[in-house]
């Protein structure tokens, strides 16, 4: 079989596109065409759904997008999410797994504590949050009275939603990151702990010469990772604040802003442009990243 | 910087890895620590080093009581099997990296580095990562930043068990020149008994955690304390067999071998160095088993009345298979060990 030989036959070539066919099937109807789609109606200026025409072509909708100030607030709000939530919960992640990792009993005990989060669901998880929240009867608001300070109204003030949202956010991803970086502090060799004893390095020395740069493939995934799960949040406003988005639509994200236009006020158009908008933020971000990271970067 | 270890003792929860072990390593001199796998010389280093505390004892460094010092502060230098040069860094950052602890200013640690890479002759490969070095050039990164802090003591645990045969003879020296070169108290852990005799100026040999023998290469080998002894030590091995002494002389199978005075008539087990067998220089007669080459020797398997007793020979000698050989042994090259206990039995050419 000339596939298996790996040469580039003719016969090899067509062999192989009709393996593939199954799966660029699906591709095709589910994520391509919807994509072009997209691109399509974020071009018009005004867009029926149901008969698929639409009128006007160029970039009004992108103006549109640009100028509404509900769209501000989910930028800047999804922005908070990914400088601010996102990098401190990976530090606190980071704390928590070289935590775990210098215990010696009942490390897969925790281990698995902390994993639970992550198999939970976000809405029932969204559910005690609100709660934990509620402003006369929240956990939250109960402790902070423990040290006189006044009930913060955590869900109902424009002002805060945003600190519930990334509260709520950073302890959804904790369960993940302190595992996969669990894993890769687990993964250093002991040796080099040894060596850097030897070599007389104190506690703090190993772990930001020894621990982090050995972990810093790790980091970089997470980041990664984070931020275009950042860039994509919904669920937890969802969750959170249920249809409407918070208080005067405070706790918009991007992607809250694109569900919002599309089904709340029925402008598909506009959504679209917001979701090109986002592709577009997310591709550049990562490209950055990239290139940014193969210079910190340890790869063995 | 002399070495002293006093009753040391270590358990690992109910196993014991060493038992009450007193030695003494002499100022400068580069002494093995050599043992089949699991004797214990690992653990042992590895509490010189300060990485294991004893379970019991006391382990000196001069007059200095060292036992209950972390290992930053005993000043060692400890060379891993894997080298655990740190990946990230290149060359120059690993070889700084203890004099980064010790807050020397930056000027002087480069330096101290240079001067060090120097000794190891690696000063061309400072800006490169370790990945990027042969398992030999690694092997001296690691033995500079061991040593770049002014250490007391170097300590090399297999340090050679990574490297291919030919790098292995090649390092080997190079190691031995390093430590004569700074002059350092050296402890270099392995298991092969080549390595050890061949660069160290002492030797100290355990087996299930007990200490056997400490000697220098060469009297251990001629003059072993007991059957441990002189069967690790040797290639190809010493011929064990069982024997006896009837009035003051060794027979084996049968066949008076050679004289023993100042023994007593006793069972005994007999070892018999193979270069110790002379063939065709004597009246002890024995058919020829097996002939094996190896490189310039040739290793002759005779066959005397059912016991196998192996001879080494030069390559150029003439015998076949079947072909009866009188021989005889050289005394001093015949070691008695008791039947039980295998501790060695002294006696006297006759």
């Amino acid at each position: 079989m000339s596939i298996i030989e790996g040469r580039n036959t003719a016969r090899g070539t067509v062999a192989a596109w009709v393996y593939l066919l199954p799966a660029l099937i699906i591709i095709s109807v589910f994520v391509f065409y919807p994509l072009i789609m997209a691109f399509r109606m974020s071009m018009y200026e005004s867009y029926n759904f149901y008969k698929n025409v639409g009128t006007g072509f160029g970039f009004a909708s992108f103006k549109r997008v640009l100028c509404d100030s509900d769209f501000h607030i989910a930028v800047k709000n999804t922005l908070f999410l990914s400088f601010v939530a996102m990098p401190v919960s990976i530090i606190i992640s980071l704390v928590i797994a070289l935590l775990i990792s210098s215990i010696k009993k009942f490390q897969a005990l925790f281990q698995t504590f902390f994993f639970l989060p992550y198999v939970t669901s976000v809405i029932a998880v969204g559910i005690v949050f609100r709660w934990l929240f509620h402003s006369n009867y929240g956990l939250i608001n109960y402790f902070l009275g423990l040290f006189h300070i006044h009930p913060v109204a955590w869900l109902n003030n424009p002002k805060t939603t945003i600190y519930a949202l990334a509260i709520y956010y950073i302890w959804g991803n904790l369960a993940f990151n302190t595992i996969i970086l669990l894993v890769g502090v687990q993964n250093i060799p002991k040796m080099y702990y040894n060596a850097a004893r030897v070599d007389g390095a104190k506690w703090g020395k190993i772990i930001f010469r020894i621990t982090l740069p050995q972990l810093s493939p790790t980091i970089i995934f997470l980041t990664i990772v984070g931020f275009i799960a950042s860039f994509k949040v919904y669920n937890e406003v969802y969750a959170l604040f249920g249809d409407l988005g918070g208080a005067a639509n405070s706790a918009y994200t991007i992607v809250f802003y694109i569900y919002r236009t599309f089904y709340g006020a029925g402008r598909m158009h506009i959504a679209a442009a917001a979701a090109v908008i986002l592709f577009v933020a997310i591709l550049c971000i990562t490209i950055i990243q990239m290139l940014v990271s193969k210079k910190f970067v340890h790869y063995k | 910087m002399e070495i002293r270890l006093e009753n040391i003792q270590k358990k690992f929860s109910s196993v014991v890895a060493v038992h009450d072990m007193n030695i003494r390593i002499k100022d400068g001199s580069l002494t093995g620590l050599l043992g089949p796998s699991g004797c214990g010389k690992s653990t042992t280093l590895f509490m010189i080093a300060g990485l294991y505390a004893p379970t019991a004892g006391n382990i000196f460094f001069g007059d200095e009581a060292v036992t209950l010092l972390p290992p930053e502060k005993r000043g060692i230098g400890l060379v891993f099997q894997n080298y655990a040069l740190y990946p990230h860094m290149t060359v120059l950052k690993n070889i700084l990296f203890p004099l980064e602890n010790m807050k020397i200013p930056k000027k002087e640690a480069l330096k101290m580095a240079e001067e060090m890479a120097d000794i190891v002759q690696i000063r061309d490969l400072l800006d490169r990562k370790p990945s990027q070095l042969s398992g030999g050039q690694q092997q001296r990164v690691a033995i500079a930043r061991a040593l770049v802090k002014k250490a007391r003591v170097l300590l090399l645990d297999e340090p050679l068990s990574n490297l291919d045969a030919r790098l292995r003879l090649e390092t080997r020296e190079e190691i031995r020149r390093i430590q004569k070169e700074t002059g350092i108290t050296t402890i270099y852990v392995t298991h092969d008994q080549e390595e050890a005799m061949s660069i160290t100026d002492d030797i100290v040999l355990m087996d299930k955690g007990w200490i056997q023998q400490q000697d220098s290469p060469q009297q251990m080998y001629l003059n072993p304390g007991n059957q441990f002894t002189a069967e690790f030590l040797g290639n190809p091995p010493v011929n064990i067999i069982d024997g006896k002494i009837t009035d003051s002389v060794l027979v084996v199978c049968g066949e008076k071998l050679c004289g023993f005075d100042g023994v007593e008539d006793q069972p005994v087990v007999v070892g018999i160095r193979p270069e110790a067998v002379l063939i065709g220089n004597g009246d002890i007669k024995a058919s020829v088993r097996l002939i094996e080459i190896v490189g310039k020797d040739k290793i002759i398997s005779l066959d005397l009345k059912g016991c196998l007793i192996r001879a080494i020979v030069s390559l150029d000698y003439d015998c076949n298979v079947e072909e009866l050989l009188s021989f005889s042994v050289k005394h001093s090259g015949v070691f008695l060990f008791d039947k039980t206990t295998g501790a060695r039995i002294k006696g006297f050419a006759s």
